[in-house]
């Protein structure tokens, strides 16, 4: 298969020619692989893709999100995740089988208003997501400043391996729980430090596809020189899985992947 | 249309100094209002218009919802100051219309089937009218609609081309779609090669017809250039580095 180069594209141009599988992003028009949003291509083995630079969240199965609780039924509670869908939380999977709507009190375990971390359980185009907060570090955030960013910036604020937010987290003693929908929980001891942090990650924000931005955070931080590695030197939009919180990184991301971006990087 | 005056001068001149084949002087600004999901402020010579886009979002009402598809919902406005007499701001027939011909013309360009049960929203606002308002409309949509991060197949550009003094001209004025003997919006995705929008208000012969279509195309295609330039710089700024 011909290497493809990375290049930045708009909705209608071509990525590729020839026979390559068409992932995400793309679609396949006779012989061209034609890209459907705006974003940087990326080509591997797999197939050819396009990583967008914007849009809203788009629910997948097993994404980690952070939503608020509206209100809820006998049944289950609905959630607003940040998307075009309002996901349901079923009371079965709070109080477990043995729930009842006569005997327990849902507004007793979340009112509206709470703000809960969850994994999104069941999605498909039928249906709105189903939600569920059974597994470990799920469940009620009990405080926290609430702040929103595009969900296409949610990687490039997770960093490689975690980089970036754990550069955040560090230099200003806090701790920062992002859900894939864009959705972020910053809470500490000390305003200041919260402040701080809010404000690096709205400049990750608007400043997500530049280089160096690791090194600039950094700086903005006071983060010591000697501190500072030289990990981040090239644009980094990859579309991981990962998600951060509590300082602990659940990611499917692979570090080949990474590692490739880097070396055909032509910054 | 009966035309009274010459439009076209000796020199070849059109009203507003331009020559048979040139476009109006077109400024795309991409990302101008904050609320909205992607928006776009075009001047397409005095024409000043602002579209914006919000979504996918959840129906309301519910019943409009499509179980297979997106739905898309257009609005074209013109402010009660975007002409020399106050406009009324209550949709007229021809808004109605309009709002109309823009949705099925943006719509083929759209990979709808990727968000079911959801919609998009276009609100166009005219601010200043100067004709060709409806093509300015279009292009504006369409890249507010890029900056929203919806799957699209291509980009949509729209310019019109019309008969003044019985020459083919490219990009009608509003004196020219008034006095003018014919005026053509053609809407046109510039990649698929397919046109979305084809109207046709006046007389044109079939061999005028053909040069009139091919003279809007070719707009078209200029028009592509500078949302392409527009989009570009709003997210790659200078940085060409990657690029081809």
């Amino acid at each position: 298969m011909q290497e493809v180069k990375r290049k930045y594209v708009i909705p209608g141009d071509v990525v590729a020619e020839g026979n390559f599988k068409p992932l995400v992003n793309v679609f396949k028009n006779g012989n061209s692989i034609v890209a459907t949003r705006i974003g940087i291509t990326e080509s591997n083995k797999d197939g050819t893709k396009v990583i967008p630079l914007s849009g809203i969240y788009f629910p997948r199965t097993n994404d980690i999100v952070i939503g608020k609780i509206l209100d809820h039924s006998s049944l289950s509670w609905s959630v607003d995740i940040n998307s075009c869908f309002s996901a349901h939380l079923p009371a079965q999977d709070v109080f477990g089988r043995d729930f009842s709507p006569a005997h327990d009190d849902m507004g007793r375990q979340l009112a509206s208003g709470d703000v809960i971390v969850a994994r999104i359980a069941m999605f498909d185009r039928t249906r709105d997501p189903i939600l569920t907060i059974q597994d470990k570090d799920l469940g009620k955030i009990p405080t926290g400043e609430l702040l929103k960013i595009s969900a296409t910036r949610v990687p490039r604020l997770i960093g490689k391996r975690g980089s970036m937010i754990q550069t955040i987290e560090q230099a200003t003693a806090t701790r920062i729980t992002i859900g894939q929908n864009g959705i972020i929980v910053v809470s500490g001891r000390d305003k200041e430090g919260i402040n701080l942090a809010i404000n690096a990650i709205h400049i990750v924000e608007i400043e997500a596809h530049t280089s160096n931005l690791t090194q600039r955070i950094k700086q903005l931080l006071n983060v010591p020189e000697s501190d500072i590695e030289n990990d981040d030197t090239q644009i980094n939009h990859e579309n991981n899985e990962t998600v951060m919180h509590d300082d602990k990184v659940i990611s499917n991301d692979n570090g080949k992947d990474t590692e490739m971006m880097n070396s055909n990087g032509t910054k | 249309m009966v035309q009274s005056r010459s439009l076209i001068n000796e020199s070849g001149k059109r009203s507003d100094g331009r020559i048979i084949d040139e476009l109006r002087e077109v400024r795309i600004k991409v990302g101008i209002i904050r609320n909205a999901d992607g928006s776009a402020l075009i001047e397409f010579g005095k024409n000043k218009i602002i579209a914006a886009v919000y979504g996918p979002r959840e129906v309301h009402p519910k019943h409009m919802a499509q179980s297979d598809r997106c739905v898309i919902r257009c609005r074209y406005h013109m402010s009660p100051f975007s002409t020399d007499t106050r406009k009324s701001p209550a949709p007229s027939r021809r808004e109605t219309e309009i709002s109309k011909v823009i949705r099925e013309a943006l719509e083929p360009a759209l990979i709808l089937e990727d968000y079911p049960r959801a919609a998009i929203d276009v609100f166009i606002e005219v601010l200043q009218a100067d004709g060709g308002s409806r093509c300015a409309g279009i292009t504006a949509a369409s890249v507010a609609l890029a900056d929203a991060g919806i799957n699209m197949r291509d980009m949509v550009s729209a310019c019109a081309a019309g008969k003044v003094d019985d020459k083919i001209v490219i990009d009608i004025n509003d004196t020219e779609d008034k006095e003018g003997k014919a005026d053509m919006p053609v809407a046109y995705m510039p990649n698929l090669k397919k046109i979305t929008l084809l109207q046709l208000d006046g007389e044109l012969s079939p061999t005028e017809f053909n040069t009139c279509l091919d003279e809007a195309i070719r707009g078209c295609l200029k028009v592509y250039e500078i949302q392409r330039s527009s989009l570009m710089e709003k997210y790659f700024g200078n940085e060409k580095g990657l690029k081809e």
